[in-house]
């Protein structure tokens, strides 16, 4: 457990020196801002002339999943394939270090980094807090503020071992959006059509686990349990890459 | 101590070192020598628990590579040929960074003695893309010693060094090996002939010879030879030498001294002397020549096979050394 904090602590450090980190970083709490602005005040104006409910929350986690989903294969795509490249692997593979402990690792490091970013972003509900009246509803906040944070440990765990794939970062991005581009969207489509079958697909469904549940204040079981399966059977998958690595 | 019992590693259907049993004591300097591709980088990979190997088994300070590769990289310090750092980082960021992964009490102290190991004390707070090619190695190096392992696996520790620094690092490896083991992998011959207790001559992934330098020489070359330098003209004193009992194939070399062999054992060399002096010569240099390791070592990893070339002395040589180390290998 030791080494996995050695190594998230010099991978988070290293986002502090690296450009892509910061624009980023910088891009969502920007959208996140500008959304919130357009958003809260379309919904302040509805609820004031037609009496629609106050605006909440989801205006704000709402956007957020859909940034990751553009953002966070930038913040893993060097994870591995960047020390495959630079012959650093070979060190770290010599050095007294369990294949899962780098794998977790760096998963960990580009996973309080992108926690980092999303506590910025809690300046927006304190906002919104002050705007509305009686205050937001802290519940719906919370439970939303878990599905993003499980939102961003599944992608960045689903990124991590897609890099360990490849040695090529580029690569690795693409392949990475590509990946979830599908848990995201596509893999939904087939419940719509298929007469029988189709709530399996609703399950796979990365998407939904968040916007029918966690987004509206909704805490389910299932939901964490997908997200912390689909992190656990990424980082899986990583170790995995990383012991193929050697036997190739 | 390391123990390598059969080796093979296939790269899919290439077999990039075979069969392949050695042995470092403890308190020695190995050194691996052979011509790149020779299977060098491919052993001390498998050694240190990068690759596992597709037969055979190893012990590395008393463990098995495999199965406690662990305990085996807890022990090794290893120098590989692509000298592992992070461009981006500060020097001593990196070293810290590598003795917090080996659990160090100490780390910072470490830090700065492998520093000072290198002579690289000074840079410890600069960038790593700032340094030097040689720099750069020296910090590869003071990563493979922060932990004081027993077992040191070099792959080519003095490549783009100056020479000022070769001789240092020479040193420091020469001082290491007194106590621990050092393995080293080199196609510079006289690195490993300044350096190492025992040579390994590894070709096409097998191991051609294997003894100390010195015994290396001593096997290769069957007669002893000499060189004679007189003042002026030696084309007459050459019969004379030649009449000298055991004394054969004289030549008289281009810059005018003369070349002659003599069998092993019995030193003619006061004789010569006497000779050359009571002829009338101004006697210059008489000095041995020993075969250099640079010559053994183009003659055992010279392709078998080369059906055009005249034979020559010394490819009849490379021959016996060849057929004479072969058993060895097999055993």
């Amino acid at each position: 457990m030791r080494n996995v904090w050695t190594i998230a602590q010099r991978e988070y450090k290293h986002y502090f020196i690296s450009p892509i980190a910061y624009i980023v970083a910088l891009m969502i709490f920007l959208t996140v801002g500008i959304l919130f602005v357009l958003n809260f005040s379309q919904a302040a104006y509805q609820s004031m002339f037609y009496g629609s409910p106050p605006p909440d929350t989801r205006i704000i986690v709402g956007p957020m999943t859909f940034l990751f989903l553009l953002a966070s294969p930038a913040l893993t795509m060097r994870l591995l394939a960047d020390e495959q490249r630079m012959g650093t692997l070979e060190l770290l593979l010599t050095a007294p270090v369990q294949d899962w402990e780098l794998v977790v690792g760096k998963w960990l490091g580009a996973f309080l980094f992108l926690l980092s970013v999303i506590a910025l972003t809690l300046i927006f509900p304190i906002l919104l807090n002050r705007f509305v009246n009686p205050g937001i509803d802290q519940g719906m906040m919370i439970a939303g503020y878990l599905g993003v944070i499980l939102v961003a440990a599944t992608f960045l765990s689903i990124g991590t071992a897609i890099s360990s794939f490849f040695s090529n970062q580029f690569a690795a991005f693409f392949a990475t959006l590509v990946v979830y581009v599908m848990l995201w969207w596509m893999i939904g489509w087939p419940a719509q059509v298929l007469p029988i079958g189709g709530d399996v697909f609703r399950y796979l469904d990365m998407s939904a686990h968040f916007y029918d549940t966690l987004t509206n204040g909704i805490v389910a079981l299932a939901d964490i349990v997908y997200y912390l399966s689909l992190t656990a059977l990424g980082l899986f998958l990583g170790t995995v890459a990383v012991e193929m690595r050697r036997w190739q | 101590m390391i123990r390598a019992d059969g080796l093979t590693k296939d790269y899919g259907a290439r077999r990039a070192i075979e069969n392949l049993t050695f042995e470092a004591r403890q308190g020695e300097v190995v050194g691996f020598l052979g011509p790149n591709g020779a299977g060098k980088t491919t052993t001390m990979r498998i050694l240190t628990g990068y690759l596992p190997p597709t037969y055979g088994a190893a012990k590395v300070a008393g463990f098995d590579i495999i199965s406690e590769s662990l305990e085996v990289r807890r022990r090794v310090g290893y120098l590989p040929e692509t000298v592992p750092l992070y461009p981006d980082m500060v020097v001593f960021d990196y070293l810290k960074f590598m003795a917090d992964l080996r659990h160090l009490p100490n780390a910072e102290d470490m830090v700065f003695e492998a520093l000072e190991m290198v002579g690289m004390e000074e840079r410890a707070e600069g960038y790593i893309s700032a340094l030097s090619k040689g720099m750069r190695q020296r910090i590869g190096l003071a990563q493979a010693l922060l932990h004081k392992p027993e077992v040191l696996i070099l792959d080519e520790p003095t490549i783009g060094l100056d020479p000022a620094q070769v001789v240092e690092v020479r040193n420091l490896i020469r001082d290491i090996g007194k106590e621990r083991t050092v393995l080293l992998s080199t196609h510079i011959l006289s690195e490993a002939q300044s350096l190492c207790d025992r040579v390994l001559i590894i070709n096409k992934g097998h191991i051609v010879a294997e003894d100390s330098p010195e015994n290396l020489q001593a096997r290769l070359v069957g007669a002893e030879r000499s060189i004679l330098r007189v003042k002026g003209d030696a084309d007459e004193l050459a019969p004379k030498i030649a009449a000298i009992a055991g004394v054969q194939n004289v030549k008289t070399q281009v810059d005018g001294a003369l070349e002659f062999q003599f069998a092993p054992g019995v030193d003619i060399r006061p004789e010569v002397a006497r000779i050359t002096v009571n002829a009338g010569y101004d006697l210059l240099e008489l000095r041995p020549v020993g075969m250099s390791l640079e010559e053994i070592f183009l003659e055992l990893t010279r392709d078998t096979v080369t059906p055009f070339v005249p034979r020559t002395p010394a490819a009849r040589r490379c021959e016996t050394a060849t057929n004479a180390s072969r058993p060895k290998k097999e055993r």
